[in-house]
């Protein structure tokens, strides 16, 4: 298999075997989950500041304009002089809050990517957690990060703030559903909630040719809950910054607002991450068919360039959204889940269920 | 039966019109050309402002040093907070007729909310609006300006 030269696995083993035979077996695991969480450490702080770069150039392009230009060539140090100017801010806290809750707020915030990144695997042999229940793992944990929505609104003992996580948690605990459910109906497809599992089935194809119909219908109703789920526009009405000055992190300044807006995208990372895996095949590269000499041809991209090139798809996709389509109002945004995608999740569902069944997929 | 229809086709109407949205914006995205940002302190060389920008007043003058203003006073009482003051001399023409002519048109800049109702009222056009917009001074006494250029005359065949 042309895979197999991309393949992480001896490089881990590797630093495993050498560990292993140097210190003690516990300080073998010490070392691995610092050199793991240093990683991801630096992989969020990375990549959160090149997605808010991304992000302000593709809004700028949306709306004709050019986006940050000065700090650097094309503006590529911008977010960086943005994050240190963050770092150096005080940190106020205002007097009247809740001080214990509205101090842990940011760090509830934060701590959901950190868990959830560790199921994602990257590359062939680069993922840090293998769980049976990994699909079961990211929806159970990415839930989390509503509390700290929540502690954060009502904490500041402030009206914006506490309506819009109130706003936030009522949109949050909606969305839930659809997400958990479209990712049910791939688990229904896949038969395993295994990540890598997943990704090994879509060998031969994605899921999205596979599932044809209901696939393709549980990957936009993923990607429009999804979105919702990382209170992105047009969905972004618990900090609408029109009406709510900024919502539930009104108060914050300094680097716990920082780890608001941090969280935010690395959040929309991990949404774009999951629809990688469980739709477009993870890092399978994309074959067609018996075409031998394409598939050879496409096998020579790593599978972390397949990764990142189809990651960045989706962040685009909902880039797309968010630059197009005003906000919902918090009705609208309560119909379009309980009167729209639930139904048609359920229905998709059995569809699915139907269409295994009887073996009609490919 | 009815109503299922219509939620569902309420479904595809509303994708409809969500794609036709996304398509304005692909359309800019994938125009970069087309985008209005001016980077404005390199391109000032080649920048061009709109017609119906309103940078300044000024008279303009042809070749022969010669202007249209006669001088009637239309534009100072038309200007709404007294940015224009026009000083007039009175000359004995040929014929042998006393003559109102115009002998200083003054613009304050610095008073002038660009509101182009003095261009619009002059009787024979004699002002229009200018496009230069980089209007900083070290000094206010610069932004006090005399628009007839000296020893300029009006042209023939204006009407007074």
């Amino acid at each position: 298999m042309a895979f197999e030269k991309y393949d992480f696995t001896p490089l881990t083993q590797a630093i495993h075997k050498a560990l292993i035979e140097n210190v003690s077996p516990l300080l073998t695991t010490i070392i691995e989950w610092t050199i793991i969480g240093v990683l991801f450490l630096l992989f969020i702080a990375i990549f959160g500041l090149l997605l808010v770069y991304v992000e302000r150039k593709v809004c700028a392009a949306f709306q004709q304009r050019l986006g940050p230009m000065r700090v650097g060539p094309w503006g590529l140090l911008q977010t960086i002089a943005d994050f240190v100017k963050l770092l150096m801010k005080e940190l106020i806290t205002p007097k009247s809050v809740d001080k214990f809750l509205y101090n842990l707020a940011p760090f509830i915030v934060i701590i959901v990517p950190f868990l959830t990144i560790s199921v994602i695997p990257f590359a062939p042999g680069l993922q840090a957690l293998d769980f049976d229940i990994g699909i079961f793992f990211v929806t159970a944990v990415s839930s989390v990060g509503v509390i700290g929505v929540l502690l954060a609104g009502w904490a500041s003992n402030n009206k914006y703030s506490l309506i819009g996580g109130m706003r936030s948690g009522a949109q949050i605990v909606s969305y839930e559903l659809s997400v958990g459910m479209s990712l049910i109906t791939m688990v229904i497809l896949a038969g395993t909630m295994q990540i890598s599992e997943i990704v090994e089935l879509q060998r031969g194809g994605w899921f999205l040719f596979k599932g044809h119909i209901p696939a393709v219908l549980a990957f936009f109703v993923f990607v429009v809950a999804g979105t919702a789920e990382t209170n992105r526009g047009p969905f972004d009405l618990a900090e609408a910054e029109s009406e709510l000055t900024a919502g539930f992190h009104t108060e914050y300044s300094g680097i716990k607002f920082a780890f608001f807006f941090l969280a935010e995208y690395i959040n929309l990372f991990i949404v774009s991450a999951m629809a990688t895996i469980v739709f477009l095949g993870g890092w399978m590269p994309f074959h067609f068919g018996d075409w031998a000499a394409f598939n050879n041809v496409m096998d020579f991209i790593p599978g972390l360039v397949w990764f990142f090139i189809k990651v960045f798809g989706i962040i685009f996709l909902i880039m797309w959204f968010k630059w197009t389509f005003p906000r919902l109002r918090i009705d609208q945004i309560l119909t379009l889940e309980w009167k729209y995608l639930l139904p048609i999740n359920l229905f998709n569902i059995l569809l699915m269920a139907t269409m295994v069944l009887l073996g009609w997929h490919w | 039966m009815k109503s299922t229809i219509n939620y569902i086709a309420e479904i595809f109407r509303a994708i409809w019109s969500l794609l036709t949205g996304m398509k304005v914006t692909a359309k800019y995205f994938f125009t970069p050309w087309n985008n209005v940002t001016q980077q404005y302190p390199e391109n000032r060389d080649t920048l061009v402002m709109f017609d119906r920008f309103r940078g300044e007043v000024i008279m303009p003058h042809n070749e022969n040093n010669e202007h249209k203003c006669t001088g009637c006073g239309i534009c100072e009482i038309n200007c709404p907070n007294g940015s224009i003051e026009i000083i007039s001399k009175s000359i004995v023409n040929e014929e042998g007729k006393k003559k109102r002519i115009i002998d200083q048109h003054i613009y304050h800049l610095a008073m002038c909310t660009f509101c182009n109702l003095c261009v619009k009222t002059c009787p024979s056009e004699a002002i229009v609006m200018g496009q230069k917009f980089e209007h900083a001074y070290w000094n206010r006494t610069s932004m006090t300006k005399v628009l007839n250029q000296p020893g300029s005359k009006i042209m023939e065949g204006i009407k007074e």
